[in-house]
């Protein structure tokens, strides 16, 4: 069917004209109407926007206009990017009903491109999260075993991917909500560097971490996606004033010849799946099979990032989050003065992890305990961007599992924020030192089946190097499997 | 073992404008003082000679140059409020009677 094809391979089909973007829309809305029911990926699914969007692109292409590469193509869109008209609710009650009066930066560059947004995709609530549980409206589904999580927060994003209801997704990291996500799903999720793509109308929730960036099953069609949203953007004063790095590219390249691979010592052994080791090691055999030197490095503060990113985050958090007071748009609760409608509408739009956040944030940065908990937090900080520069001497990326574990059973840790924070240990270092991550499938856990992620890190810029050596891993793999992970998944919706 | 007690979340809460019921109270008080002690461990590494890092990029300030440009319509940047009045945002009252 044509919707399992790779964005490059649809991109490609449009070109010769083999179909039309109207056609390719449709074959996707069908294909969510079929499966989602199951999946429930989509918050909102925008068919008449689609649609339209889709015309003009043929429009547009029958009058010989020199289209960019994946016009027509289309998108699934995470619900924390707003776009004018359609409903943006971040996963949240409190932004129940909300059409946003502009586009985010990434929205209008998706759009210059041509590029098909068929809806919004759900989330744990305002982000936080690693199952996409805590969205305020329904779990979502893993299109491998549906009594599964698809990780989070970005879940609606990964799945739609996997279930073959879009061929590409937007997602955001803030600790591994694209990259955690794509290792529990077998896709591809990639963090830019901080500041490679503009953070303009993506709700903030803690905003030295938020970073918005490609999610897809192939690692070229991330790339094409990357450089569509990537780059300066003035209304974003964190944006990196900068060319993007070329990433299609480096993932047309794919040779890891000569490079230096740093495994982190840190990152592996206790509180890692055996099956996720054993796909790891695989992994790196692979590419030291293509001509890369595998060197071992040891980032010693790593083992503090996790308490440094749960002070850092909802501090960073209980700030942003003030901006939902009732008064501009949102819901609003209650009557009396304006304290009290605040108080009773916080009350009922926010769920219980994020009330969790803010009060652990409202607590960390309260006079007191500031010094303690958020000025410890940002030495800590200081201490993992030193660890990743010196690592980042001895070799040209760094690697580890994406992920402890594969995908776990919906409600399995709900009640223990803890056990669910653990999840996020292999990506929060990459954005507490603002550096670029990438996950790529490395296989099916020997244990229960379902897919693991390998993730490889790169300094700030070195974007490209990411595609390079997952370019290069995805091609070996898929050769000695036969074919792509996800052609192993269930086939969803045969009853 | 940090201790949070029942009191110190109903004043973050107050702090932070949040109504929470008697459970929620009691039920953060004790789930905050686990995740305190567990993220208490940055204090172990973070000494006097280390510099704080609030951002992962060295940040100037940007402004962009004083001149019009197209913005939202009064329409538009009232369209998601929840009450509105003569083209102005329609809030409770602020201030006390006297």
């Amino acid at each position: 069917m044509i919707y399992e094809n790779s964005a490059t391979e649809m991109a490609a089909a449009l070109d010769k004209g083999e179909i039309s973007a109207v056609e390719l829309t449709q074959a996707h809305l069908d294909r969510i109407a079929s499966v989602d029911g199951d999946v429930k990926a989509f918050l909102y699914v925008d068919k008449a926007g689609a649609i339209a969007q889709a015309k003009e692109v043929d429009d547009r292409r029958r009058a010989g206009e020199k289209l960019s590469p994946l016009a027509g193509v289309p998108l699934a869109l995470k619900d924390v990017l707003v776009q004018q008209g359609v409903p943006t609710t971040c996963g949240s009650k409190m932004l129940e009903g909300w059409r946003p009066p502009y586009d985010a930066t990434v929205v209008s560059k998706l759009k210059a491109a041509g590029i098909i947004i068929l809806g919004k995709t759900n989330m744990d609530e305002f982000a936080m999260g690693s199952s996409t549980e805590n969205s305020a409206y329904f779990p979502t589904h893993n299109p491998w075993d549906l009594s599964r999580i698809p990780g989070g927060s970005g879940g609606g994003s990964s799945a739609s991917l996997a279930a073959f209801e879009a061929p590409l997704a937007i997602g955001t990291d803030t600790g591994g909500s694209i990259r955690q996500p794509a290792a529990v799903t077998g896709t591809v999720g990639v963090k830019p560097t901080y500041g490679g793509v503009s953070r303009y109308g993506l709700v903030a929730f803690s905003s030295s971490l938020d970073q918005a960036g490609p999610c897809a099953r192939t690692v070229l069609d991330a790339a094409y996606l990357h450089e569509v949203i990537g780059g300066y953007d003035p209304m974003d004063s964190t944006s990196i004033n900068a060319p993007v790095p070329s990433v299609v590219a480096a993932a047309k390249s794919g040779s890891v010849k000569g490079m230096k691979i740093g495994v982190i010592k840190e990152l592996q052994g206790d509180g890692y799946q055996a099956g996720v080791l054993n796909r790891f090691k695989e992994s790196l055999d692979e590419l030291s099979n293509l001509g890369a030197e595998i060197v071992e490095v040891s980032c010693p503060h790593f083992e503090y990032a996790l308490a440094a990113y749960y002070l850092i985050a909802p501090s960073e958090c209980s700030s942003n989050l003030a901006r939902f007071d009732a008064m501009r748009y949102g819901i609003r609760v209650g009557e009396g003065s304006a304290e009290e409608v605040m108080n009773a509408t916080r009350e009922v739009g926010f769920g219980k992890e994020v009330k969790r956040r803010i009060i652990l944030g409202t607590y960390a940065l309260s006079s007191g305990y500031y010094d303690a908990y958020y000025g410890s937090a940002q030495k800590v900080r200081t201490l993992i961007s030193r660890d990743f520069e010196s690592a980042f001497t001895k070799a040209d990326v760094l690697v580890s599992p994406t992920a402890p574990t594969t995908a776990f059973k919906i409600g399995e840790k709900s009640n223990d924020p803890i056990a669910m924070y653990l999840n996020d240990i292999a990506t929060i270092p990459t954005n507490l030192a603002g550096v670029c991550g990438i996950s790529v499938p490395s296989g099916l856990a020997d244990e229960d089946g379902l897919p693991a992620g390998f993730q490889i890190m790169a300094g700030a810029m070195k974007d490209d190097r990411l595609y390079q050596v997952g370019a290069a891993l995805e091609a070996a793999l898929n050769s000695k499997w036969g074919a792509p992970i996800l052609s192993k998944a269930p086939k969803l919706g045969a009853k | 073992m940090s201790k949070i007690s029942r009191d110190d979340v109903a004043n973050l809460a107050r702090l932070a404008r949040i109504e929470m019921t008697p459970e929620e109270l009691d039920h953060l008080s004790s789930e905050l003082s686990v995740i305190l002690d567990a993220v208490a461990r940055v204090q172990e590494v973070a000494g006097q000679d280390v510099p704080p890092t609030s951002h992962p990029l060295p940040l100037t300030n940007v402004f962009r140059v004083d001149e019009n440009r197209p913005s939202l319509t009064p329409e538009q940047a009232l369209s998601g409020a929840p009450a509105q009045e003569e083209q102005r945002f329609k809030v409770p009252q602020i201030l006390g009677e006297e």
